[in-house]
């Protein structure tokens, strides 16, 4: 029997700025049966969406599918008109984007638009579109199945949003959906509610689907089989049970790597010290005009107390929007705290940068999530690692070029790299300049505001091994915020949850999983994927806890 | 030495990516082949007149293009070639003077008010709002009425007019630069607000701000032409282009190229400037 999907070596082209003609799929061949869920895990780069994207006969702008053929349920995707693909999208092969806030349209109902696929292709009556639109938001566990539909996309959650986009794409039973990260944008709490849902449905409608992620232990949870891309091409295809247990290629192994804890081994030199590196009372910053009683009227960061020791780290967790990022400036200065008094090495600090001296800005440094956004676009890797090096320390010029070398050194990257601007870099890299130019101030504190979370599994582990590297060399402490739990385990000593502008926890990074005593922490460590492909089925999780912590219900 | 410097360039073009790679298009060339000519014409003017600018030369009045008067004789019968090559002097000499002030004026103050932002930015922003609602012809001819018509009158006059559009382009983008991290990163390493506009968002618009640069040059010229065509401009027995077309428009009904000519001086200045900056090199263009 014929497989609803079968591929063979596609080949996808896309044209340079300069106009030169690059393969990025290099002869993919794939098999997908019917009811089979098959997912594409690769980092960045690695053509995952973009083959996808080809099941519908579709490349992005200046991509071309230059070779081979795709033929979904007998047709050939690749040699069909516009027009024919046109019908085919939506009917046969749906697809639910990274994105469902970008992929919804603000000024419509949700019902409108998820009822739109069968107006456009004439399958059904308004009426009876509705009615099986309610079905499908009841399949997908949504609040108030009748009523969600007459909402606008503003007025329901992320998560909602995102299962209100598989509605969408399933109304016009597809035999085939393609999810392209689905719950990448999403909190892990929230991700759990999102999995089960697609999980169900797909299973009780015997639908194939495609999942493209990044995230192994997202996809051990959906999918029956994997398929591991590297640079457009195939590097391992197996079941899922296969990839994680029995994986062959190195490359895969380096992505299972990438994703185990590595606990963080002894922990530094615990020598009795006088006073703590910094040492936070009941902080309180947030947002908007403040109100009569002194306090802004968005309260970001509520009466956080926190302690770090010279030469140990602190992790604080939560999910976004819990205040984390707020704490992080408001300890940096960079938004001043309205209420409770910062102490760095004993001193206290100014609550606003402005009022701190040279020397105490140079020895608490910060990095930031988007390496891109934080380098100088116009400047030289050079120009950028010299400033700090001559504002702090005020060297000549020679010593300053020496510096640099070092520097680059420092953070495993290549002199010659030195003469490049940022867009010449890769994500990873950008991430090292930014952590060089927090080394060139020589700090005793950097703050690390999520700075591995928009960078792919493998590259994230390599920044991570260069963070524990550095600060045996260099006896640094890190204050390192993430939301990704095992990030966290991998460097901290001690890790605090916090949740909803508050702490609420305060644990040692061994205890994680057997010591949290607060209610949203354990539902916080237990909403973690595991590399385990009965995870999601096994859990026991109550929905009233998850729901009593989600933002929007 | 010719060697030298070709591997050298191109050696730095393949490292820091096209780093001298400067590349115009066909009409960017014309432009700037027309521009820089006129510049000649206006530093050397002098030197290539064929006759003095305020003798009168030919017998006849709006005489037609002949060997002697290249471009006829204007209507004093003086001979309009010269006259158009010493105006050059003025219209260029003025507008960029004008637009040199403008712009600079502009950016830096957007770029001041951009990172210093609060009250600063607000009195400045309305300030310049306020005077950006005076139409600025009205406030040109009054100005010149009131205090009279000189050439430091005329560049502070035109220079003042087209201070708040700068600021207003120079702020806009400056207020998206200044949203980003790295700039952060510049204010908690306690870097002052003048190294932050010169070093850190100065480079990131320095690519519109010339293309704004280009278009405000172009208003200049034609402000001052249409001042000069009022007779507020450039006073007698000297001219810039707009007082030529005005002085000869009585020419106009028999077709004297003593009209013609200055209006095409204007109209060659303007498109060549505006082809230049619509076909900036890439480079210039993507520091958005």
């Amino acid at each position: 029997m014929a497989n609803l999907v079968e591929i063979r070596d596609l080949k996808v082209e896309a044209t340079t700025d300069s106009g030169r003609r690059v393969e990025i799929i290099k002869g993919i061949s794939l098999d997908i049966a019917d009811g089979e869920i098959v997912a594409l895990i690769g980092e960045s780069g690695s053509g995952k969406t973009t083959i996808a994207l080809t099941l519908m006969g579709y490349a992005r702008p200046g991509c071309r599918i230059s070779g081979g053929s795709v033929s979904v349920a007998g047709k050939n995707m690749v040699a069909l008109g516009e027009k024919e693909r046109a019908r085919v999208r939506g009917t046969e092969i749906a697809y639910v984007p990274q994105s469902a806030a970008a992929a919804f349209n603000p000024a419509a109902t949700i019902m409108d638009q998820v009822i739109e696929i069968t107006r456009i292709h004439q399958l059904m009556s308004p009426d009876g579109a509705r009615a099986k639109a309610v079905d499908l938001f009841r399949a997908l566990s949504l609040p108030q199945p009748e009523t969600i539909g007459t909402r606008y996309p503003h007025q329901v959650s992320g998560g909602q949003l995102q299962r209100l986009a598989a509605a969408m794409a399933l109304i016009g039973d597809p035999k085939l959906v393609i999810f392209d990260e689905p719950t990448t944008a999403l909190d892990v709490t929230t991700q759990i509610e999102v999995l089960r849902a697609f999980k169900s449905v797909m299973k009780a409608g015997g639908i194939s689907g495609v999942y493209v992620s990044h995230d192994l232990a997202v996809v051990a949870q959906i999918a029956d089989r994997i398929v591991v891309l590297k640079g457009g091409e195939m590097q391992e295809t197996g079941t899922t049970d296969e990839i994680l247990n029995d994986a062959k290629h190195p490359y895969t192994r380096e992505l299972l790597d990438a994703f185990e804890p590595k606990p963080r081994g002894t922990a530094g030199p615990t020598e009795p010290a006088p006073a703590p590196l910094l040492k936070i009372d009941t902080l309180v910053a947030g947002y908007g005009p403040r109100q009569a009683d002194g306090l802004p009227l968005v309260r970001a960061v509520k009466q956080v107390s926190l302690t770090v020791e010279k030469g140990r780290n602190l992790g604080i967790i939560g999910e976004s929007g819990c205040g984390k990022s707020t704490l992080a400036r408001a300890i940096a200065g960079i938004l001043p705290a309205v209420d409770g008094s910062i102490h760095f090495e004993g001193r206290e600090l100014g609550r606003s940068a402005r009022e701190r001296s040279r020397e105490q800005l140079r020895e608490m440094q910060i990095v930031f999530q988007y390496a891109d956004t934080a380098l100088n676009p116009a400047k030289s890797i050079e120009d950028i690692l010299d400033r700090p090096l001559a504002f702090y320390h005020g060297m000549g010029s020679s010593a300053r070029i020496a510096r640099i070398d070092e520097l680059l050194d420092m953070v495993r990257l290549p002199r010659n790299l030195r003469h490049r601007r940022p867009s010449e870099l890769s994500g990873g890299q950008k991430q090292r300049v930014n952590f060089a130019r927090a080394l060139a101030a020589e700090p005793k504190l950097i703050l690390c505001d999520e700075i591995t979370s928009a960078l792919d599994t493998v590259v994230a582990a390599a920044i991570i091994d260069l963070l524990k590297e550095l600060q045996r060399e260099l006896g640094l402490s890190y204050v390192f915020i993430s939301h990704d739990l095992s990030t966290v385990q991998a460097i901290c000593d001690e890790v605090v949850v916090m949740y909803a502008g508050e702490k609420v926890e305060q644990l040692a990074s061994s205890e994680l999983a057997s010591g949290a005593k607060h209610p949203y922490s354990k539902l916080l460590f237990a909403s973690v994927p595991k590399l385990d492909t009965g995870w999601l089925d096994g859990l026991d999780q109550r929905p009233e806890l998850a729901r009593a912590f989600s933002k929007a219900g | 030495m010719t060697m030298t410097t070709t591997s050298t360039s191109t050696t730095s073009v393949r490292k820091s990516g096209n780093r001298l790679g400067y590349r115009f298009n066909v009409v960017g060339i014309l432009g700037l082949t027309v521009i820089l000519s006129w510049a000649l014409v206006a530093v050397f003017a002098p030197l290539i007149i064929p006759y003095p600018v305020g003798e009168i030369v030919d017998l006849d009045y709006f005489g037609p293009m002949s060997h002697d008067f290249w471009l006829g004789s204007d209507y004093l019968g003086r001979d309009m070639l010269s006259r158009i090559l010493m105006g050059a002097r003025y219209t260029v000499g003025i507008s960029l003077a004008a637009v040199t002030i403008a712009c600079f004026s502009g950016v830096v103050l957007g770029m001041i008010a951009a990172v210093a932002g609060g009250w600063l930015d607000t009195i400045l922003s309305r300030f310049l709002d306020a005077l950006n609602s005076i139409p600025s012809k009205l406030f040109g001819l009054v100005v010149v009425a009131a205090v009279g018509s000189s050439i430091p009158v005329l560049i502070l006059t035109l220079s003042v007019i087209y201070i708040p559009g700068a600021y207003r382009f120079a702020r806009a983008l400056a207020v998206n630069i200044n949203a980003m991290d790295f700039i952060t990163v510049a204010r908690i390493r306690g870097e002052s607000t003048w190294y932050l506009i010169r070093s850190e968002i100065l480079p990131n618009i320095v690519g519109p701000v010339l293309a704004d640069l280009g278009i405000r040059f172009v208003f200049i010229v034609l402000l001052l032409s249409g001042l000069s065509f009022l007779g507020l401009g450039v006073q007698p027995p000297y001219a810039d282009w707009g007082a030529l077309v005005r002085e000869n428009i009585g020419g106009l009904p028999f077709g004297a190229p003593a009209v013609m000519f200055p209006s095409l001086a204007i109209a060659s200045l303007t498109i060549s400037v505006n082809l230049l900056i619509d076909n900036l090199p890439q480079k210039i263009r993507d520091r958005a």
